[in-house]
């Protein structure tokens, strides 16, 4: 048999049907969903008369609309109240799995799919929502899909699938301290550019990769789709079955050896080919910065805001001078002398423990500058939340002035009231700078954990590399 | 879903790249429970001034591109949020057609899903179409499907590359999960021998059929 990328490896292993000229149709192994893209869906099952084909492999979350304050009050905003009802609904009528926004294991879709054990190497993945791409940190092929693929899955376990050519970027050299997971995604989307990966399938590989924890690959699949991918990957190896170990829905004992056995059995074999191939040396990357109004618009801490003058193609020259009228920035000024009027450390991309440990280790002892209108630290869960709180980090971040709030997507995309008002400036440590993503008329940063803690103490950007931290291992 | 096989149309320009879906249909409208109506709040942000006014300053709100049916752009249309409103919010607002040099994958594959043609051409073609529209008030365009040309009253005839199964979808405006459904027997074999459904060890605390039942 030829040499197989794991992305094939996982292809084959759930081709359910395949003619020539036609999408192969692909089985799903788990089908995650959230009151946001789901209730169409639903809808459009009852009218055709179909039901749920398989309510064991599906798991819905209230996530994206959910209050990050106290959620035993009223939900007022009317619009997310039907929507959280349609889920409850939808749920209890076709048996379908629910973490409602009162469950002790709620938190967003991706944070709470890894944590809880149901994202596992090997599997297909599906939610409606583009960051499906996170549970690829696993070895397992997750992608994102529209809401009438969600119907599709609902009937039919199964996806219409058009084979996607696969990427390899293979990251070598040692990370530097102050430099994470954040930052070598942001440096190869600046790298490959926002459709670079388009069409493709991305594994990630090579030291800078395998060195990082779970929760940094994570960080890294997640941001896969602002690099064009539908998917990234990452193959599993002591590191992943490790984290996995112990989990509510992973195997235990024997049965846990015989699941690592065939894991290992998933990465790429030697010599497989891959589409395309890219390098990236870390072991000199700074951290970075994003300045205007896509993942792709970033820049060294240490650099400056760019000319659009110095873009030679004239369509990527007037995108710098609109994201640059957008974000109200003037061409050569330092990144760390642009000035911040709200943080918000959250999101999947950056709500996890370690997350959370490296942000609080920036800000312990010290308070939040007051040029900064709201800091916020929003877990990516309920139980990220309960083992923050047993370890301190909550007292460290209200000693400084920030805000403690309960677990859900909150200001990364502003569908509750943690909106970013128009015209400030925040740092986040999200996946997305579009214009108006976190607020209308806001103006978004993407930046790592910790230099999103040290922006907040500062009142600005830092290089946070003087500040010794940010080698959690 | 409604076929698509011919569709003539006066053509509006967008002269951005990386036009991503939070652009089209910004979150306060990602809240709602239907499919339809989104056209009013396509753009939302770009084409309307407090009150709602029209946003003079947008292109799609100048005089000659009303009625417009076909979207002309620039790379990566529809990056970002695997949102389906966006291209629910483009059909409903009267689209038909988007032709651009690329589209992220994610919109690409809703459009197909909404009687949306998503055309791809080369730049240079892009930047010619975006010349003549600007040139020729009220210029239209002729999309047919079945030759996969795209031709103008000004001796332009372009052709475009589609994968033939979606084109044959499109063209009869098939239903996905029915044509799946035709391979229900292969799906239940396939799932005898692939057992996925996870086993719970630990106590979590979600609702589910076994639960309600106790």
């Amino acid at each position: 048999m030829s040499k197989q990328t794991m992305y094939e490896k996982i292809w084959n292993a759930h081709l359910v049907h395949q003619e020539d000229g036609k999408p192969a149709l692909i089985y799903i192994d788990r089908h995650l969903i959230h009151e946001g893209t789901s209730p169409q869906a639903f809808a459009g099952l009852r009218a055709a008369g179909r039901r749920v084909r398989r309510p064991d492999l599906t798991f819905a979350v209230m996530d994206h609309s959910v209050s990050t304050k106290d959620r035993t009050l009223p939900v007022l905003d009317d619009n997310a109240r039907a929507q959280f009802e349609a889920l409850w609904r939808n749920c209890r009528e076709t048996g379908v799995r629910l973490f409602d926004m009162h469950s002790r294991h709620q938190g967003i879709v991706h944070i709470i799919g890894p944590e809880l054990g149901l994202t596992q190497p090997g599997l297909t993945i599906v939610c409606g929502d583009s960051h499906t791409s996170t549970h690829g940190a696993f070895g397992a092929l997750a992608f994102g899909i529209g809401t009438s693929e969600i119907e599709h899955v609902l009937a039919t376990q199964t996806l219409p699938q058009f084979k996607s050519k696969t990427m390899l970027i293979r990251v070598t050299g040692r990370r530097p301290p102050g430099v994470t997971a954040k930052d070598i995604i942001l440096a190869i989307i600046g790298k490959i550019g926002v459709a670079g990966g388009t069409g493709h399938v991305i594994e990630y590989a090579g030291e800078g990769v395998t060195a990082l924890s779970m929760e940094g690959r994570m960080t890294v699949c997640n941001m896969s789709i602002e690099a064009g991918a539908r998917a990234g990957m990452i193959a599993p190896d002591d590191t992943t079955f490790a984290w996995m170990e112990g989990r509510p829905f992973v195997p235990r004992g024997k049965d846990f050896q015989v699941a690592v056995e065939s894991w290992k059995t998933l990465p790429s074999d030697p010599g497989a080919r891959y589409d395309t191939v890219v390098e990236l040396d870390i072991s000199q990357l700074a951290p970075q910065v994003t300045w205007g109004t896509t993942p792709g618009m970033v820049a060294d801490v240490t650099g400056v805001v760019p000319d659009p003058a110095s873009f030679a193609d004239p369509i990527e020259r007037r995108a710098a001078e609109r994201a640059l009228e957008y974000m109200a920035l003037a061409p050569g000024t330092p990144i760390t002398s642009i000035p911040l009027d709200r943080v918000f450390i959250g999101s999947c991309t950056n709500s996890r423990l370690e997350d959370l440990r490296m942000a609080a280790q920036v800000v312990e002892g010290r308070r939040v500058s007051p040029r900064i209108k709201q800091a916020l630290v929003v877990p990516g869960s309920r139980l990220v939340k309960a083992q923050a709180e047993k370890e301190g980090l909550d007292r460290i971040f209200k000693a400084a002035g920030f805000e403690w709030r309960d677990a859900g997507c909150s200001m990364c995309i502003g569908m509750n009231d943690d909106v970013l008002p128009a015209g400030e400036r925040c740092a986040s440590t999200s996946n997305r700078n579009f214009e108006g993503r976190q607020g209308k008329g806001g103006r978004t940063h993407l930046v790592s954990p910790i230099m999103a803690a040290a922006a907040a103490i500062a009142g600005h950007f830092v290089d946070i590399r003087g500040w010794g931290v940010g080698l959690v291992e | 879903m409604q076929p698509f096989r011919r569709h003539t149309g006066l053509v509006a320009p967008l002269d951005r790249v990386n036009v991503d879906t939070d652009q089209m249909i910004p979150k306060q409208f990602c809240k709602l429970l239907t499919r339809e109506g989104y056209g009013k709040f396509l753009f939302y942000d770009w084409r309307y001034l407090p009150g709602e006014r029209p946003n003079p300053a947008f292109e799609l709100n100048q005089p000659r591109y009303q009625g417009a049916s076909i979207l002309l752009t620039r790379a990566n249309f529809g990056c970002g949020s695997s949102r389906e409103h966006a291209p629910w919010g483009v059909a409903d607002y009267g689209f038909r057609v988007l032709i651009a040099p690329s589209f992220a994958d994610i919109f690409y594959n809703n459009c197909f899903k909404n009687g949306l043609l998503p055309i791809t051409l080369p730049d240079e073609q892009v930047d010619e179409l975006f010349r003549r529209t600007y040139a020729h008030p009220g210029y239209q365009l002729t999309v047919d499907l079945e030759a996969q040309t795209l031709s103008d009253d000004f001796d332009l005839t372009l052709t475009f590359p589609i994968d033939p199964f979606r084109k044959y979808c499109l063209l009869n405006g098939l239903d996905d999960i029915g044509l799946t459904l035709q391979h229900e027997d292969k799906i239940r074999a396939f799932e005898e021998k692939h057992q996925v459904t996870p086993v719970q060890y630990d106590d979590v605390d979600m609702w589910s059929p076994e639960r309600a039942a106790d």
